[in-house]
């Protein structure tokens, strides 16, 4: 057997091996939709369409609607990522092309050992020391803004806000990390001929290296979402679990991870399971469409981009 | 070398089998009666040696849907099935699943008034109207009257309430459902509920933290949780008249005063039970066993862990915080423990 022979094989087998990996990752995929969608028929059957439209949830009678628990859940994420993402990336430029280098691998030790706290930790932190500290700052800035409909209401401290800033707590380490590496991945020479032009280092980092890795950067976006769609523990601690609609971000609310946490242990009627099994199902779809939305938003960005 | 190895192994396997009078009780539910299970585990194998209890708090709905099918040998709950799971667990099972109290536990007001401290009392119409969302102020009359020692603020009432289904949630519904027939059909009994106003907290810690947090709150925990945390607590006005503060004693009086008409499945609410000096928040947690059991040697060890533990057992309630079955309880139990087809 020649040496470019087994080469060969070699390339085969590490296609197999890795084709296999990619398949189980479909396969899994498959099968949890799969489940979710046979383990949810009696609600499906029951409610139809009017399972997303419907906002009472009512165990005892056995009425189950989605609205309350879809608007929270999207509600929150999204607050989490409009503090999240400008504090990530601030902090990622910083890490990879503005600090020296001994703080730079100091903080990103810290930022990654952060992503590893349990979110418990996050949401006993949210309830003994944010909730206190938001029902000091908060009140008195909402007095001001209150013909605002997004500030009016009471504010009890455990609200869509409190949950988003949790959150936002919770996945700027994620932005952060990938972010630099990323930004830290990009070609010497992208700098070099810009500074070649006179730039400042502002202008490399600004105009160069962060359009260069601008597909990583949101890259590290889509998975902070997927992470702050689907966190359970600490939003459900400082979300006030009521599940109602509202627009104002300082009133209590619920997310879909949230009830689905709450109330699967105890329930015990048919109907209810499948119910919450449903609103699993639900959660996998906006997941599903969230991303794909934010992935086309992307696509056509670039492609605006190219045509300029 | 091989014929050496399986030797070895068929060795080893005889030897167990030798060992294998081993008997393992698996049990699964109620997170309210864990850590009184765990420690009866503990406990039984100083009685019989060869059994080891596994037993894992996934919740009372979890308890009842996993001995219903015969996935654990015995279920834990803090709400009764009703007739309609019963007669589901028979069809799977093709036997009864029956019912036995094994420890109380009761459920306490906790509040956080500025400027009040000391205990509060709650009249059946105060609860219930609070909890309703009708009640909305703390000064209001049905507040007012039964605490004329205290001057209550005219601050807007904010109530916090278990997020997740619970056994303490159940409780705390079935006591509002019997004295206020408004919740009763507006609302009902289950350990999740729709709740007419206020916010969930996640655990008892949850609304605990909630209630210290928030000024002009109530909420409501387990007494084990008010107890361990020294968390102050209300008293509640019991069906006598008299305004009653929660305690491992007077959770045993609502027992013993439900005792005389105690139906002979164990299947008894004993929130607003009758008696002077009784609480009338309080519930059964129950051990869930099907009446027959088709391996001899389990159902046996089943049986002497039943018996063990409602009445040696018991000793080891009060030091975890739960009251005790009454004796006219424990007497009436033992009786059905000897109609178990095992």
């Amino acid at each position: 057997m020649s040496f470019a022979e087994r080469l060969r094989k070699g390339d085969e087998a590490a296609y197999l091996v890795t084709l296999i990996s990619a398949l189980t990752i479909v396969l899994i995929t498959v099968l949890l939709a799969q489940h979710l969608w046979s383990n949810s028929v009696l609600a499906r059957q029951k409610f139809g369409f009017h399972f997303l439209t419907s906002s009472t949830w009512d165990p005892l009678s056995g009425n189950f609607g989605a609205l309350p628990f879809v608007y929270g859940t999207l509600l929150t994420s999204f607050i989490s990522l409009l503090i999240a993402v400008p504090v990530g990336i601030g902090a990622a430029i910083f890490l990879s092309e503005l600090a020296p280098r001994g703080i730079s691998n100091a903080l990103t030790f810290l930022v990654e050992l952060l992503a590893a706290v349990p979110s418990v930790i996050f949401g006993l932190i949210g309830i003994f020391v944010l909730v206190p500290m938001l029902n000091v700052v908060i009140p008195p800035i909402a007095a001001h803004l209150s013909f605002l409909p997004i500030f009016g209401g009471s504010f009890f401290g455990v609200s869509y806000l409190t949950a988003g800033l949790v959150l936002s707590i919770m996945i700027v380490p994620f932005i952060v990390s990938i972010s630099r590496e990323v930004l830290m991945a990009v070609p010497t020479a992208q700098r070099e001929a810009m500074m070649a032009l006179g730039a400042t280092k502002w202008d490399v980092t600004w105009r160069s290296v962060v359009p260069y890795a601008r597909r990583g950067i949101i890259g590290s976006i889509f998975l902070a979402l997927a992470r702050a769609l689907g966190e359970t523990m600490a939003v459900t601690m400082v979300i006030g679990n009521v599940p109602e609609i509202h627009a104002s971000l300082l009133s209590p609310g619920y997310t879909i991870a949230a009830v689905i946490a709450n109330e699967f242990a105890e329930a015990s009627e048919d109907l209810y399971l499948h119910a919450l099994i449903e609103m699993a199902l639900v959660l996998f779809v906006v997941t599903m469409i969230v991303n794909a939305s934010a992935r086309l938003l992307m696509l056509t960005a670039g492609i605006r981009e190219i045509r300029e | 070398m091989i014929r050496k190895i399986l030797l070895a192994a068929a060795f080893s396997a005889v030897s167990l089998v030798a060992v294998g009078q081993q008997v393992t009780l698996t049990g699964a539910g109620s997170t309210f009666a864990y850590p009184l299970y765990s420690k009866w585990a503990a406990n039984f194998k100083q009685v019989n040696g060869n059994v080891q209890i596994n037993y894992q708090g996934i919740g009372s709905g979890g308890g009842i849907r996993q001995v219903s099918t015969g996935t654990v040998d015995f279920g834990g709950t803090d709400g009764p099935m009703n007739d309609a799971q019963l007669a589901d667990a028979k069809s799977k099972l093709h036997t009864d699943i029956l019912h036995f109290p094994t420890a109380l536990g009761a459920a306490v007001p906790i509040y956080n008034i500025p400027g009040v401290s000391g205990d509060l009392n709650f009249t059946q119409d105060a609860l219930a109207g609070i909890f309703l969302g009708k009640i909305t102020k703390w000064n209001d009359p049905y507040i007012q009257s039964a605490n004329p020692k205290v001057k209550l603020p005219a601050s807007n009432i904010l109530v916090v309430h278990r997020s997740e289904g619970s056994g303490t949630t159940y409780m705390w519904a079935d006591y509002l459902s019997k004295v206020s027939p408004e919740w009763k059909s507006k609302i009902g009994v289950g350990s999740a509920i729709s709740w007419p106003v206020g916010i969930g907290g996640k655990g008892s810690e949850g609304v605990a933290g909630l209630v210290k947090q928030t000024a002009n709150s109530i909420g409501y925990v387990e007494l084990v949780y008010a107890v361990e945390n020294h968390i102050n607590y209300g008293n509640v006005r019991n069906s006598a008249g008299n305004f009653v503060k929660a305690s491992l004693s007077s959770v045993s009086a609502a027992a013993a005063g439900a005792a005389k008409n105690m139906p002979d499945d164990f299947r008894v609410s004993i929130t607003d039970a009758p008696g002077a000096q009784t609480y009338p928040i309080a519930s059964f947690t129950w051990m869930l066993v099907p009446r027959s059991v088709p391996d001899k040697t389990k159902a046996a060890v089943l049986k002497q862990f039943l018996q063990w533990g409602i009445t040696t057992g018991q000793n080891d309630c009060e030091p975890l915080t739960y009251a005790k079955l009454p004796r006219e309880v424990v007497a009436k139990e033992e009786a059905a423990i000897k109609t178990l087809q095992y």
